[in-house]
């Protein structure tokens, strides 16, 4: 924070609200109301059409596809999903060749809804509602800025590709926090498979309503708007930068200007676009070329009987099973290892060292491979003290890679237990070969421990058991 | 409508609920709204369309003047629902044809005056 704004916000006084809004596009072929393509990176003004150029004549037909996108993330955020309608918000700039977008105003498709984070915290949504993305801007000439270009040049292949804004209530209460509720959110999007979720490519693009209050208190204070945040270290920098200078301002004596900002990633810092004062009129009428959705219960409870299992239950379902903490299951269900834990817990897998491997020394892709019989057989090695825990990671990592079983692999590697009295025999000669430290050891000092215990690994090669040997030690003293 | 949603304070600002049709629409209104869609109207124009507007808008008061209780705003005359395109593609625009057409070009992209202010 104090490479922002030069202060810090005592969290004892202060309390930030923030409220999240969240652009996704949507994994269609199409366009929202027309049969261009939707696709990111092609040559300008290719994926064009009369009506993603507001041609005379043209008219929207609404893709059946992006509906059924908008009604998963409705369930998988559990809201009300509902009859709808789309509305032109009328506003004059050269990204939207109509000049107009058309967007879902006050009958949006998904209505309160809320999702959960992994640490169990729930964030309430709002709503969800369908529009028009817009065309690409590129300011051209000055400094490259909006303010000072010469011109710009425009590029439509955006333009009217669908958009599921998603509202959030502003339930969030820190920058780690809005960072995971976009992370969540994210995932959810990629689950049921209507957005690939890519905040780099813009198919996921947040604008972060940011106010602090004094803690304790039940008014909300004046909003700030922060919008141009890419990725979710921006975000995080973008709220603390904007909470420091708004509790500044309030500690000053002065207030806080409901206004638009936007986030400089590289000077870090916000900037004061526009005061809700000159706040757009933007004369929504409902669009009369197009006509009323209404899903109704036989198509929402087909999308509902097809969906995944989402992250949250996903995290919820390996909590039971193993018994650990609900946190620590994030990034096992983030890396997708879930089921396979499951699988070899299920075998009869120590859940505790299952899920440490799946968090330490496994990530996605191909680990999922994994057999889970064989990741039981290898916890139980280590479970049962045939495996060190570092045996068991070099053992997993080869299991990963030729799919061999443990037992063979512990085998070529010569990993086998080491023999107690085998290791009273080392310590014996260590104790006798370093008299001093083994004195100071016998006193109490546990720092000489270390050295013991590194001497014995030293002597077998890595293949005792760390955890024996400190036992063996101590038993000694 | 039982399923609108509260409009949020930024959004309430929509012309067709601020007042109903008692007040005549100003010339200030035309004004405003002119400026909104980048219009420029001399003097003589603004009073025309102020009066022009206003003969519109007494027009709805006719309907206001009816008794509409119980009667459900109705956007569209068409009782139409749910009529959809299937995400199929279909055959983009020729991009030489029509950048042909524009009035400026570069780089494949239309060339527009710089903006002012960001939306």
């Amino acid at each position: 924070m104090s490479d922002a704004s030069g202060s810090t916000i005592d969290l004892e006084k202060w309390e930030i609200v923030v409220g999240l809004e969240v652009h996704a596009e949507l994994s269609t072929r199409t366009k929202l109301f027309s049969s261009a393509i939707n696709q990111f990176g092609g040559e300008p003004n290719t994926n064009i059409d009369p009506l993603t150029l507001g041609l005379p004549g043209s008219l929207p037909v609404l893709n059946e596809q992006a509906v059924e996108l908008a009604i998963r993330v409705g369930l998988a955020l559990n809201c009300a999903v509902r009859p709808s309608e789309f509305s032109r918000k009328n506003y004059f700039y050269p990204d939207l060749p109509k000049d107009y977008q058309i967007s879902q105003f006050d009958r949006p498709i998904d209505a309160e809804g809320h999702l959960e984070l992994p640490d169990g915290s729930v964030i309430g949504v709002e709503r969800a509602h369908l529009e028009e993305d817009t065309g690409k801007s590129t300011h051209v000439g000055g400094g490259g800025r909006i303010h000072d270009a010469g011109h710009s040049t425009i590029d439509y292949n955006r333009a009217g590709v669908p958009l599921l804004e998603i509202v959030g209530k502003p339930d969030i209460r820190s920058a780690d926090q809005a960072k995971a509720y976009v992370s969540e959110l994210r995932a959810i999007l990629i689950a049921v498979g209507a957005s690939d979720g890519k905040m780099e490519e813009g198919s996921m693009r947040v604008d972060c309503n940011v106010s602090v209050r004094a803690r304790g208190a039940s008014e909300l204070g004046t909003r700030c708007e922060v919008k141009n945040v890419n990725s979710l270290r921006s975000l995080g920098r973008a709220i603390e930068y904007e909470a420091a200078r708004q509790v500044d301002l309030i500690s000053a004596g002065e207030d806080v200007q409901q206004q638009t900002r936007h986030w400089n990633e590289d000077e870090g810092r916000t900037h004061k676009l526009r005061s809700k004062e000159e706040a757009d009129d933007y004369r929504f009428f409902p669009d009369p070329d197009l006509v009323e959705v209404d899903p109704g219960e036989e198509w929402i409870d087909r999308v509902r009987a097809a969906m995944p299992v989402l992250p949250a239950a996903r995290r919820h379902r390996l909590a039971e099973a193993s018994g650990v903490d609900l946190a620590k299951t994030a990034i096992v269900v983030e890396r997708g290892l879930d089921e396979l834990c499951l699988a070899a817990i299920r075998a009869g897998a120590d859940p505790v060292r299952t899920l440490t491997h799946a968090e330490h020394n496994l990530s996605g892709g191909r680990s999922s491979n994994l057999d889970p019989d064989g990741f039981a057989s290898l916890v139980g090695m280590e479970t049962g003290g045939e495996l060190t825990a570092t045996q068991a990671k070099q053992v997993l990592a080869e299991m990963v890679s030729s799919g061999d079983s443990p037992a063979d692999i512990a085998q070529a590697r010569g990993f086998e237990a080491m023999d107690n009295s085998e290791l009273e025999g080392i310590v014996d000669e260590l104790v006798a070969a370093n008299p001093d430290e083994w004195q100071r050891f016998i006193e109490g000092d546990s720092k000489v421990m270390g050295f013991f215990v590194g001497q014995v690994m030293k002597a077998t090669r890595g293949q005792a058991d760390g955890k024996v040997v400190t036992k063996l030690l101590n038993s000694r003293r | 409508m039982s399923d609108r949603l509260p409009k949020s304070p930024d959004n309430a600002k929509s012309p067709n609920n601020d007042g109903g049709a008692n007040q005549r629409i100003s010339a200030d209104d035309v004004a405003k709204v002119a400026n909104l869609s980048r219009l420029t109207l001399d003097a003589d124009e603004l009073d025309l369309f102020t009066h022009q507007l206003a003969d519109i808008l007494d027009h709805a008061r006719d309907i206001e003047a009816l008794d509409l209780e119980g009667v459900e705003p109705m956007a569209r005359p068409l009782p139409l629902v749910n009529v959809f395109r299937a995400d199929e593609p279909g055959e983009p625009l020729d991009r030489a044809e029509v950048l042909a057409a524009a009035p400026s070009v570069e780089n494949n992209q239309f060339r527009v005056p710089p903006s002012l202010g960001e939306r």
